[in-house]
């Protein structure tokens, strides 16, 4: 008898946005691959993101955050003396782009490249009746275009916000991680295209790796507040395929900072519902006993 | 680098994980500065003093790399006695002719030193010489010493000890010492903490062990003293022991694709291919006068007849014998400045009628727009390639000028031809970039539609002509029909192979054979070679360029990745990675080194030295060319083979670089009495109208930029929707500051204003914008991305249509990096109300048309 070949790693992302500097080229040669639709021409203000989110038709989005907060020894080089306004300003109100409040001279700007996460315990794959949504040999989570029937299901179902339905076709969109690159022994687009290695593709055991290592040098050279977002595999999602060495706080960067598989509780719902479904039953039983 | 060379930045973030300190200077916190240990805004149009008190740092505290500069550089010659300094005439260089706005270079020179190369020869160079300034700036003569020194000969007088009052080292000493922290301050806005962790940090990381890199964005040379910008990077760099070794250098961070490749072979009017100067119109100029006034007898410009011979065997071939010196007056000759902006001025008078822009959208992209635009207005014909419908082609039907109805579509005469260009991906070819690397490309779809390569126009163009020109018995005809011009075509198209040319460049023996190296050309026409510097590109009739070893299957100078010029060697110089007896001067440094046992020069890198030649090589009596060269004398190009610390030719607006005022500027010149270099090119124009010195109607100071997003004037990425949604619009950056002061509104609309016109831009308010205290009040700075125009599916206006057309006087480079403007909330007038606009501003600022003509 031949003996069943162990499928290929679990294969992730590592983004390390200690080195991203903003370029974008992560969310064009995305586009470019995936042949998504263009978003529409919108000046946000909100620093140089003029992206804003992920969603249907951007499945890598670039965050740019102005901080008043140091970068370990960086020298910012700026002289401010005034307030700055609330963060609750909503943009359209706010008399300059967003900027977390703190000492006033203090710089620093925060980009990162946020992606679909690929999580172990992926609600939106959970919840989908078609199976339009599958989990690949990679371990990646993939909507098959041609399946989904536009039921809607997973947007909410998605902890991260990630998932979106596309207006035009109705039918559910978010990153594959390449599926049809990987396949064929390719990097994604977006990683390939990165030019300061801030997107890392490849068996997400060697990238937990990298990820821990480059964050002791960062501790080590007083960037104190960095952290990995999604390594670890006892969070809510069980961990991400895709994760990140992040500056600040993940609100910071619009990512929630505790997410929970939003399917997780279903069996245990089942279980009460059994009961309580069991419990009516048998209420309704002892009603029958008690008519007759 | 980040925002503008985010591939190339790949680099520096590696040198940053292995250690490397970052230091970013620009007036803005661009993504750059995210990056950097440290950022230090300064005022734009300020490099020179901030540079300047670098170079005074090292002097005064002699952290110079004193065994290298007394090996490599011309510290210890002395200068000639009528030599004066700025420090001498506040603020101008001896032999200033106010007359004809130029310099006499003459005093400049080395004591013992023969005479300044430009022209001739005798008493008739003599003639030449005493209106030297105005011949060579007028032909930008200096830029054809691209790749090497202006002409030194003689016996130049040194002073080992540098302690003769009149050697270059205490020249420089004088000269910059008057560039304290202090003065930083004053001109630059840079507080003294943060300039002295500047001059800390470069003086610690340069010497024997360490060294530091200058990377610089064109904005450099957009200035009204550009070049003395360069100038005062590399004697910093000289100095401090950083050029011709790993990790040194200056490094030009260039445009766009192959921007080093069009000035290699150049797009440029006063070079032909490799730097060789283009010939003038004297009367009598033949083959041997032409190499006798441009050569040097020193140096590799020594064998300036081979490279040149060869050249004209490669565009000539058979027709071009000894007998007609190689068919040299086939060569057009210049009669002035062809540059671009007089070109545009040559528009205006009806003197220039026809014009093909390639790539190129100046009706947004080059400064002063309108004048550009103008210019093509007056034209009889112009030809338009490019990939979309660019403001260039369509100004005369839509222009801002229609609008404010200074021209109407019906009344205009030019026939304007459109002809669709083909992309990188559509064609074969090379790409040369900052690092002289020429690295080849190929075909990857065949153009769409009628689009084709810019290859195929030129070469079907020719043909076309040529065919037309058949049978003509004009000798005017001569140099087009003698052409070689026979490039095999492929495919249905026609395409000529991008191959064949190269092999062109790389030129053959007399037997037919590619050569190899440019040390094989010969002067008596048995070689070819369409560039000498290229020439090896094709060395064993393999296409060199085309190699892609990866950088893991080879040492670290990664010689088989492309091709570098000249002669492969990826660090020019690198005799000065060694100390003067050959030794590296330091391990982890180690470049090259002589190896006494095989008597000829060995390490990674391809030496850039005669290869067997030893480090005590004493030239001959009377030696020419490189053989003339000492065995230390590094700085091969250079005539008398040192980097020059000071510049006794070459540099038109002087030996040093001095702090000069952009020429609109909202400060007077703290340094010096003189405001602005004063040989500064001004035009004078009806509308090209300057802006007063320290006009309080134009507080401000804009400089324009690129965004990543977006490719100069837009032409490549504002029809592109996936990189305009992600900047899809022309926006203005001010500090939260300024935006009080003048009431803008953050995402609102502002209206910035100059004496030529105003623009509109969404307004975005952050942070990164700082307000600096420059001579003790502050300044706000305003950022305009420069991207935009009316066309495409992302539009706004045009940064440039601020900028005056004010030039340095070596390159004719515009100074569109450092303005006085004004800005002030909402959007500008429309039409005819615009022109009234402006000239109420000009009217207030007491604008006439002799504003700003002052020396």
């Amino acid at each position: 008898m031949s003996q069943v070949s162990p499928g290929p790693p679990r294969m992730g992302f590592f983004t390390d946005t200690s080195v991203c500097i903003g370029c974008k080229a992560c969310e064009v040669a995305c586009k470019e691959w995936n042949a998504i639709p263009e978003d529409g021409l919108n000046l946000t203000g909100m620093s140089l993101d003029n992206t804003e989110k992920l969603d249907a038709n951007t499945w890598r989005h670039v965050a740019f955050i102005e901080q008043r907060k140091p970068l370990a020894f960086q020298e910012p080089g700026v002289r401010h003396t005034g307030p700055v306004p609330d963060l609750a300003t909503p943009p359209a109100e706010a008399p300059m782009t967003p900027m977390t409040p703190g000492e006033p001279g203090d710089l620093r700007w925060l980009m990162a490249s946020d992606v679909c996460k690929h999580c172990t315990h992926a609600a939106c794959l959970d919840v989908c009746p078609t199976g339009a949504l599958f989990r690949t040999e990679f371990d990646t989570v993939v909507v098959q275009a041609d399946v989904c029937n536009g039921c809607g299901y997973c947007i909410p179902a998605c902890p991260y916000g990630v998932i979106d339905q596309r207006k035009e076709d109705g039918r559910a969109w978010k990153c594959t991680m390449c599926y049809d690159r990987i396949g064929d022994g390719l990097q994604p687009a977006c990683a390939k295209a990165c030019p300061t290695e801030s997107i890392q593709y490849g068996p997400l055991d060697e990238l937990r790796e990298r990820a821990s290592e480059r964050l002791d040098t960062m501790h080590a050279a007083g960037v104190t507040d960095a952290r990995l977002y999604g390594d670890d595999p006892n969070d809510g999602v069980g961990g991400t395929g895709a994760f990140f060495l992040l500056l600040d706080e993940p609100e910071v960067y619009g990512l929630p900072p505790d997410p929970v598989a939003t399917t997780r509780d279903l069996p245990a719902m089942w279980r009460h519902a059994a009961l309580a479904a069991a419990g009516l039953v048998g209420a309704g039983v002892i009603a029958c006993l008690r008519s007759s | 680098m980040a925002e503008c060379h985010p591939v190339g930045f790949q680099w520096v973030m590696e040198a940053k994980a292995r250690g490397a300190t970052l230091i970013h200077v620009d007036p803005r916190f661009t993504r750059t500065s995210a990056l950097a240990d440290v950022h230090v805004s300064l005022r734009a149009g300020s490099d020179i003093a901030f540079l300047g008190g670098l170079v005074n740092h090292v002097l005064q505290n002699e952290a110079d790399f004193r065994e290298y500069v007394l090996a490599y550089t011309n510290a210890a010659a002395i200068v000639r006695e009528d030599f004066r300094d700025t420090e001498d005439l506040d603020g101008v260089f001896s032999g200033l002719d106010t007359e004809h706005r130029t310099y006499d270079p003459a005093t400049w020179q080395y004591e013992g030193a023969d005479v300044p190369s430009v022209a001739g020869e005798g008493d008739e160079e003599f003639e030449e010489r005493t209106q030297a300034g105005a011949t060579i700036r007028e032909a930008a003569r200096v830029e054809a010493h691209g790749s090497g020194g202006a002409g030194v000969s003689g016996d130049i007088h040194t002073d080992e000890t540098l302690r003769h009052p009149r050697c270059v080292y205490q020249i420089l000493k004088r000269h910059f010492a008057r560039y304290t922290p202090d003065m930083v301050e004053q001109v630059c806005g840079v507080p003294p903490d943060t300039f002295r962790q500047v001059c800390e940090l470069v003086t610690a990381n340069s010497g024997r062990e360490r060294t530091t890199a200058f990377a610089y964005a064109v904005g450099w040379t957009q200035h009204t003293v550009g070049v003395q910008y360069i100038r005062t990077a590399s004697i910093l760099q000289s100095l401090l022991g950083n050029i011709g070794r790993p990790g040194g250098g200056i490094l030009a961070l260039r445009g766009h694709a192959s921007i080093q490749g069009s000035t290699d072979i150049p797009t440029l009017f006063n070079l032909l291919p490799g730097y060789i100067p283009m010939p003038h119109a004297h009367a009598d100029q033949t083959l041997e006068s032409f190499i006798e006034a441009e050569g040097t007898v020193k140096g590799y410009w020594g064998n300036m007849r081979s490279y040149l011979v060869s050249l004209l065997k490669a565009w000539w071939g058979e027709s071009a014998t000894a007998d007609n010196d190689y068919a040299f007056d086939y060569l057009p000759r210049l009669t002035g400045d062809h540059s671009t902006n007089e070109t545009v001025l040559a528009q205006m008078e009806g003197t220039c009628k026809g014009y093909f822009l390639m790539g190129e959208n100046p009706a947004v992209g080059s400064t002063n727009a309108k004048m550009q635009r103008l210019g093509m207005a007056a034209l009889d014909w112009l030809v338009v390639r490019d990939f979309a419908l660019i403001e260039s082609a369509t100004w005369w039907k839509d222009g801002p000028e229609i609008e404010t109805r200074e021209l109407r579509t019906e009344e205009n005469g030019t026939e304007v031809f459109f002809l669709p260009a083909a992309s990188h991906t559509e064609k074969s070819g090379s790409f040369t970039n900052t690092q002289r690397l020429l690295q080849w490309h190929r075909e990857a779809v065949r153009p769409q539609g009628e689009a084709r390569s810019d290859l195929w126009f030129t070469y079907h163009l020719g043909r076309r002509i040529r065919e037309k020109l058949a049978g003509s018995t004009d000798d005017m005809d001569r140099p087009i029909l003698d052409l070689t011009w026979d490039y095999p075509v492929h495919g249905d198209i026609l395409e000529p192979d991008a191959e064949a040319v190269l092999v062109e460049i790389n030129g053959h023996d007399a037997r037919g054979a590619p050569l190899s190296a440019y040390t094989e050309l010969k002067g008596d026409g048995s070689t070819t070679c369409g560039c000498w510097i290229y020439c090896g590109v094709y060395a064993d009739g393999v296409n060199q360029a085309d190699r892609r070893k990866p950088h893991t299957e080879q040492d670290w100078v990664a010689k088989e990745w492309g091709w570098a010029w000249p002669a492969n060697r990826r660090i020019l110089y690198n005799r000065a990675s060694a100390d003067p007896d050959g030794r590296p001067w330091s391990e982890r440094k180690a470049l090259l080194w002589w190896d006494p046992e095989h008597r000829r020069w060995s390490g990674p890198d391809v030496p850039d030295f005669q290869p067997d030649k030893p480090p005590d090589f004493r030239p001959a009596e009377g030696a020419r060319g490189p053989d003339a060269l000492r065995g230390t004398d590094a700085f091969v190009m250079q005539a008398d083979g040192k980097a020059w610390l000071y510049a006794p030719a070459g540099v038109v607006d002087g030996p040093l670089p001095a702090h000069y005022e952009p020429h609109e500027s909202p400060f007077t010149n703290p340094l010096y009495s003189q405001q602005s270099n004063p040989i500064r090119q001004v035009v004078k124009h009806p509308v090209n109208r300057y802006q007063p010195p320290g006009s309080p109607v134009f507080p401000y100071v804009t400089t324009t930029y690129r965004l990543t997003e977006h490719h100069t004037a837009g032409g490549m990425s504002r029809w592109v929707p996936y990189l305009a949604e992600l900047m899809p619009e022309f926006f203005c950056e001010v500090s939260p500051e300024l935006a009080a002061e003048r009431g803008l509104e953050h995402l609102g609309w502002a209206t910035i204003v100059s004496a030529r016109t105003a623009v509109e831009a969404r307004v975005l308010v952050t942070e990164r914008m700082t307000p600096l205290t420059v001579q003790g009040r502050t300044l706000h700075q305003i950022g305009l991305p420069y991207h935009w125009g009316p066309n495409g599916y992302s539009t706004g206006d045009a940064a440039n249509e601020l900028a005056p057309v004010v030039l340095d006087p070596n390159t004719h480079i515009q100074e569109s990096k450092a303005m006085a403007c004004d800005i002030r909330p909402g959007r500008r007038p429309r039409g005819p109300a615009l022109l009234e606009f402006v000239r109420d501003y000009r009217r207030r600022a007491g604008i006439t048309d002799e504003t700003g003509m002052e020396m």
